[in-house]
């Protein structure tokens, strides 16, 4: 099958998870959006290694899973201490400081 | 290349096929270890810092994580100082680990400012004299046990236990560390991991501040979603140029975009011919690095988590973030994309404009000293553009300088806004800064000579770095970037020098807020900062030249 295919389909995946961080609420759907980003960018590196027939995107791949699984751990632990201190994790709720 | 000879490439029949020679074929690294030393001192250091949080009791830990922190910074610097001594920023400078990082002039010099930068940000995050003793124990501005739900009991006997949040230090060295790599990146896996490695730790820190928790919190949170949402599209922008130049190294890229390559193979072939990857990924990368530095149209962050985080915090974030990641973008449009100059200086032109006007203008409105130094520090980052737009030998070393001297008014106006507290900590409304001036007159010249430098007023660092971008943008074709320049300077002096009229000639309030006499870590950050706005304005040559040496990239 052609990888070219694969670069459509991560374009895709990383245009859907894009709209969802500008039209959702919960910060933590937000957050998954922006995984599912992460992991279009994947698709495409591996896609382009493979055209290259050289193993740099491959090995970036691994590094971003690496990179997204450590941005869980600040990122749930940011979200979870202000959902418990506010009992909501909506973005919108979140307006203490505006202009 | 064929799909089926680069499926080989990585399975049956190739290179593991021939079990007893593979091992032999893997050449093992080569990393210059002295040549990246400064990087990593302070992550080791860091490291270091994290077993101190499990071992060591929890009284002795303030003092042997500050301890360990200074000694770690310093040994750093001297290492830049000793490498640069050596020749490494200008007749031997290179590529090391493998083409990951480059050692070279705008590289030393970056990191030497970072080094210097985090050091007199540790001495403002050690401070424990401001706030008042809380049961008996010297507290800093950071949360007592930040999992503690604010103004619950646990943070109660939290605080009355006496636990202070001695994690910032190992947080701010691995930021550090992840700003040391971020502008001598030389490939762009190493950028995006420098990239998360310094953002990952600013997220947390900005999460902790003691007082007005809630702010914080949602500070970081914004912080944390517009910051992983930037580096996914820096991410997607690097699998489009990998795609397109078939390598992350800088220089193959640079081959590929200037057509020099050599060795063109099918694959190749097909996909450098392809501006749209080109093109979609270079915009993408730009983005996330305009994101860190802070420029229209992606600035909307900057105010909301300079307000919310921990004062010395956004002092450090101010200073320590812009100088890595213009480090960065330098590097990017130097040595990666001078073959597309003619289609990103337009858009740079646009972002510079806007990033200038906009900080000075909506600066005007602010009402909080820390969300107009906040919208101050957008209008800098487009001063600074306008000589990163130069393209000329004398942009790279206009931009160091100006970057140098900036970083420590930054830190040093963040520190002076720590002194001036009331009953709810830190009082940053303006109204209540009237006349401070009258009340203490020492903070407030302090912090009138501060503004003077931001505004750009002569014999300060800030008029001898303005004046070294503009002429360097005149020179490199931006004159009209210089007229709106020197318009948005003209701007924003307004609002500088309102809030000097305001501390020096207005009747200060009869329930104004207090001026805390700080320990002599803060004495230390202010100190520097006035010496070092008072030496880059008065005899700005010798760090010009120092600039100048420093201002050639290795390819």
């Amino acid at each position: 099958m052609n990888p070219v295919n694969y670069l459509y389909l991560a374009s895709l995946l990383f245009a859907i998870g894009a709209t969802g961080v500008l039209i959702r609420r919960n910060a933590i759907v937000v957050f998954m959006c922006i995984e599912l980003m992460l992991n279009a960018c994947n698709l495409a590196l591996v896609a382009f290694s493979r055209m290259h027939g050289n193993l740099d995107g491959q090995i970036i791949a691994f590094f971003t899973m690496v990179v997204a699984a450590a941005e869980v751990v600040v990122g749930l632990a940011i979200i979870v201490s202000l959902f418990r201190s506010r009992h909501s994790a909506s973005v919108d709720d979140a307006s203490l400081m505006k202009l | 290349m064929s799909a089926t000879a680069v499926h080989s490439l990585w399975t049956t029949n190739g290179l593991w096929a021939t079990a007893a020679e593979p091992v032999a074929k893997i050449d093992s690294p080569q990393i210059e270890y002295s040549l990246i030393a400064p990087t990593l001192i302070v992550i080791g250091a860091a490291i270091l810092g994290i077993l101190i949080e499990a071992f060591v009791p929890r009284k002795s830990r303030y003092y042997v994580q500050l301890f360990l922190s200074v000694v770690a910074l310093v040994a750093a610097f001297a290492a830049v100082v000793a490498l640069a001594a050596d020749g490494r920023g200008t007749t031997s400078s290179g590529i090391v680990a493998m083409g990951a990082l480059a050692v070279d002039g705008p590289a030393l010099f970056l990191q030497g400012t970072i080094l210097l930068a985090g050091l007199v940000a540790i001495f403002t995050f050690a401070e424990r004299r401001l706030d008042p003793e809380a049961h008996g124990n010297r507290v800093d501005s950071f949360a007592a046990q930040a999992a503690s739900v604010p103004g619950s009991d646990s943070e109660k006997a939290a605080v009355r236990a006496g636990f202070t949040t001695t994690e910032v230090f190992p947080l701010a060295l691995f930021a550090i560390g992840g700003m040391l790599v971020f502008p001598s990146a030389n490939d762009l896996l190493t950028l995006f991991i420098a990239l998360e490695v310094f953002s990952l730790p600013l997220y947390l820190l900005c999460a902790l501040a003691r007082r007005k928790r809630l702010m914080s919190q949602e500070a970081a949170v914004k912080y944390f979603l517009l910051g992983a949402f930037s580096s996914a599209f820096l991410l997607f922008g690097i699998a489009l140029l990998y795609g397109y130049a078939g390598t992350v190294s800088y220089a193959g890229i640079a081959d590929v975009v200037d057509g020099t390559v050599q060795n063109v193979n099918p694959a190749l072939a097909g996909t450098m011919g392809n501006d749209a990857l080109l093109l979609i990924g270079a915009a993408l990368i730009l983005m996330g690095l305009l994101f860190k530095v802070g420029a229209v149209p992606f600035h909307m962050w900057t105010p909301d988590v300079y307000q919310g985080a921990p004062t010395p915090v956004t002092g450090f974030m101010a200073a320590a973030t812009k100088v890595a990641a213009f480090g960065a973008l330098l590097r990017l449009l130097y040595v990666v994309l001078p073959g597309l100059r003619w289609d990103w200086r337009p858009v740079m032109w646009g972002v510079a404009i806007a990033t200038m006007l906009l900080g000075a203008i909506v600066a005007i409105t602010q009402t909080d000293i820390k969300r107009l130094l906040a919208y101050s520090s957008i209008a800098h980052a487009g001063f600074i553009l306008a000589g990163v737009i130069a393209t000329t030998p004398d942009g790279i070393s206009s931009v160091l300088f100006y970057l140098g001297a900036y970083s420590f008014v930054t830190i040093g106006a963040f520190a002076v806004v720590t002194l001036v507290r009331d009953a709810g900590g830190e009082a940053t409304h303006l109204s209540k800064w009237a006349g401070l001036g009258r009340r203490s007159p020492l903070v407030a010249a302090v912090f009138a000579v501060f503004l003077l430098a931001f505004a750009g007023i002569p014999l300060t660092s800030g008029f001898a770095g303005k004046f070294a971008v503009f002429k360097a943008a005149a020179e490199g074709g931006a004159g009209a970037l210089v007229v709106v320049g020197v318009i948005s300077s003209a701007i924003a002096a307004f609002f500088y020098i309102r809030v000097i009229v305001l501390m020096f000639f207005s009747e200060p309030k009869p329930e104004g807020p207090t001026v805390a006499v700080p320990s002599p870590l803060t004495m230390t950050a202010i100190g520097v900062g006035v010496a070092v706005t008072l030496v880059l304005g008065v005899a700005p040559q010798y760090f010009l030249d120092l600039a100048n040496q420093a201002g050639v990239f290795v390819r």
